[in-house]
């Protein structure tokens, strides 16, 4: 069939483009522009090149917080897909069971994350928190305001209990889809409990678990509002994240230039990181 | 191998059943001979799948004993029944090859690694997968598949019966044929006790020596393909099997006659039929001849199917349909005879016997 040329057509992306352009590239640009130019206000701007990649780059300051993420991010992974696939295999598959259950999964992912924050601020504080005041009347010293290590374990946890969810809820999707007759056949190879996981649940919701596993990567890599409002980075700066970094450079002591650099750099690790992962499942994927 | 005895089976979906009809499989009870090769046959929906999942363990029945060689397996599990199956879609291990596909069920019972090769190679040849072995078994058609699930079901050499749940649905026609002739030889081969559920009456005829009719539920007649043919026990078998089907038409007997319409039709036997009951006539349509003589008949339309044609016709104001050899004539005013030996009586849908 020959192929219709309609530039017409054109006009019927024009609105979306639009959009684009006022929601992600021209802020996106301005950030760009920024990065590259030192301003004393007045709107006026100084060429300043690649300084502020270079100062970002060669502060230490950049290096721990970046650090801190790999490490939250990779706890966060460690323990929400496993722990999301094993509470999706132990979900009921049907009768009154699967509404409850789905309800009580999905409710933390309906909370805001500001009030995630304060719930577990609330809740871990040594004075008044149920799980502060359990912790010390059972003689452990728990206090996520001077221990570092209290404070990471807290935030992990509340990470933990928030988003552990949407993990199970999009490996459940993919277990229910699998035909009753895999199960069945299954049983009359005589496979193992393990060998059902490991040949039919597990290639089945390969797909899913990407999508899980890039989600999950992405938003807690980003985590901001959470250790904001239970830490605010603390104690010291343990729990400084990029994101709270760069909030305290640009809002805090309004080094634009700085600050837009190391966006820039933080959107650049997340899309390269990402990138890297979703290449390395879907080829493993393609092999088999 | 074994011989396979049900015992009143039946089963219910529901928990409590009340009424004969929450039954989704009425009472059967039936031996099923070792080394046979027996085909369910009957509509969708009519209990086949279910009796076939009651004999692999996949359900257990609500009712009733199974036997294998005597020895009570009721409550034992798919596992300890060794007992292989194939599905209707293909079920493969996507992220094996089809080597490991077919070694599969044979690791899980820890047959040594020697034996698995032996008998994996060979099954491999057979299902015409050769060149495959190495392959993942994702990116094969689905008749490959099927045939990797058919393997699987074929590679173990211990099965007490091998049971097929309309296993060529997704298959080319011109595989099916390949691979039923395949699964027939290998019957022969081995002797393997083998139950067979279709929907095809082409298929069940030409694959089982005993086929087994069921309808609503229930068994309603089990024979060999002759005698499903020549002597259905029940209406529906008529209906159900032949292409076209039994002609059926209401007919009132008095003594060794038949009155159909205002037609009277002589009966080589006297059926003994209870008071009351609703009797009707069965005849196939290659029984009948078309011709000059006999009673009267109406054509609405020939159907030429190649080898023979269909007439259909209107007789005693009832559709009927009449078989005629493709270079038979069609007079202009059509009468009809029917073969008196290959009349059936049916008294509430069940064939009158010949004895009383």
């Amino acid at each position: 069939m020959e192929k219709t040329w309609n530039n017409k057509a054109w006009f019927m992306v024009l609105p979306v483009l639009v959009l684009v352009a006022f929601s992600a590239v021209i802020p996106l640009m301005t950030v760009v522009n920024y990065s590259v130019q030192d301003t004393f206000g007045n709107n006026e701007f100084f060429w300043a090149g690649t300084d502020w990649f270079l100062d970002v780059l060669e502060s230490d300051r950049f290096w721990d917080a970046l650090t801190r993420n790999l490490i939250f991010s990779a706890i966060i992974l460690a323990i929400e897909i496993p722990l999301g696939i094993v509470i999706a295999l132990n979900m009921p598959k049907k009768g009154i069971g699967v509404p409850i259950c789905l309800v009580l999964m999905a409710l933390p992912l309906l909370i805001p994350w500001n009030v995630v924050g304060t719930i577990w601020q609330v809740f871990g504080r040594v004075d008044i928190g149920l799980l502060g005041r359990t912790l010390a009347s059972l003689g452990i010293n728990y206090n996520y305001v001077q221990n570092p290590l209290d404070a990471w374990v807290t935030l992990i946890i509340m990470d933990v209990w928030h988003w552990t969810s949407l993990v199970v809820l999009l490996c459940y999707a993919g277990l229910v889809s699998i035909p009753d007759a895999y199960y069945q056949a299954a049983k009359i190879d005589g496979a193992s409990r393990w060998s059902v996981f490991r040949y039919i649940q597990l290639p089945k919701m390969k797909r899913v678990l990407l999508i899980a596993f890039l989600l999950r990567f992405m938003d807690s890599f980003m985590i901001y509002t959470e250790p904001f409002v239970v830490t605010g980075g603390g104690p010291g700066n343990s729990t400084t994240f990029l994101s709270i970094d760069l909030v305290k450079m640009a809002i805090g002591q309004f080094d634009l230039g700085p600050a837009a650099a190391l966006s820039i750099i933080y959107f650049l690790i997340i899309l390269l990181l990402s990138w890297i992962f979703y290449t390395v499942m879907t080829t493993s994927d393609a092999q088999g | 191998m074994a011989r396979i005895n049900l015992e009143h089976i039946r089963h219910a979906y529901g928990a409590k059943p009340k009424s004969e009809a929450d039954y989704a499989l009425k009472e059967v009870h039936h031996e099923w001979n070792d080394g046979g090769a027996y085909a369910l046959l009957g509509p969708s929906g009519c209990g086949k799948t279910t009796l076939l999942n009651i004999i692999s363990g996949l359900i257990n029945p609500s009712e009733g004993r199974i036997l294998f060689d005597g020895t009570d397996v009721t409550h034992l599990t798919t596992q300890h029944r060794n007992i292989a199956q194939v599905f209707q879609f293909p079920v493969i291990y996507d992220t094996m090859t089809v080597y490991d596909n077919l070694a599969f069920p044979l690791r899980n019972r820890h047959v040594p690694e020697a034996e698995v090769d032996r008998r994996v190679k060979e099954i491999i040849e057979m299902i015409g997968l050769g060149g495959w072995a190495k392959k993942t078994a994702r990116g094969l058609t689905a008749d490959q598949k099927q045939k990797i699930s058919l393997g699987r079901g074929l590679v173990r050499s211990d099965v007490s019966a091998i049971l097929f749940d309309e296993p060529l649905t997704v298959i080319d026609p011109e595989m099916k044929w390949v691979l039923r002739s395949q699964i027939k030889r290998l019957h022969k081969q081995f002797a393997f006790t083998m139950v067979y559920v279709t929907h095809d009456q082409t298929e069940a005829l030409t694959f089982a020596d005993k086929v087994v009719v069921m309808y609503d539920g229930q068994i309603v007649q089990i024979g060999t393909p002759a005698e499903l043919f020549e002597r259905p026990r029940h209406t529906f078998v008529g209906y159900f099997i032949g292409s076209p089907g039994m002609n059926v038409m209401p007919a009132a007997i008095e003594g060794n006659r038949a009155a159909v319409g205002s037609e009277s039709i002589a009966l080589n036997f006297q059926p003994k039929i209870a008071h009351g009951a609703k009797t009707e006539l069965g005849i196939r349509p290659e029984f009948i001849t078309l011709g000059r003589e006999g009673m009267p008949v109406a054509i609405t339309k020939v159907e030429d199917i190649g080898r023979h044609k269909i007439v259909r016709a209107r007789f005693a104001d009832r559709p009927i349909s009449i078989i005629v050899d493709e270079d038979g004539e069609i007079p202009a005013e059509p009468r009809v005879s029917f073969d008196p030996k290959a009349i059936n009586i049916y008294a509430d849908s069940w064939r009158v016997g010949e004895e009383a």
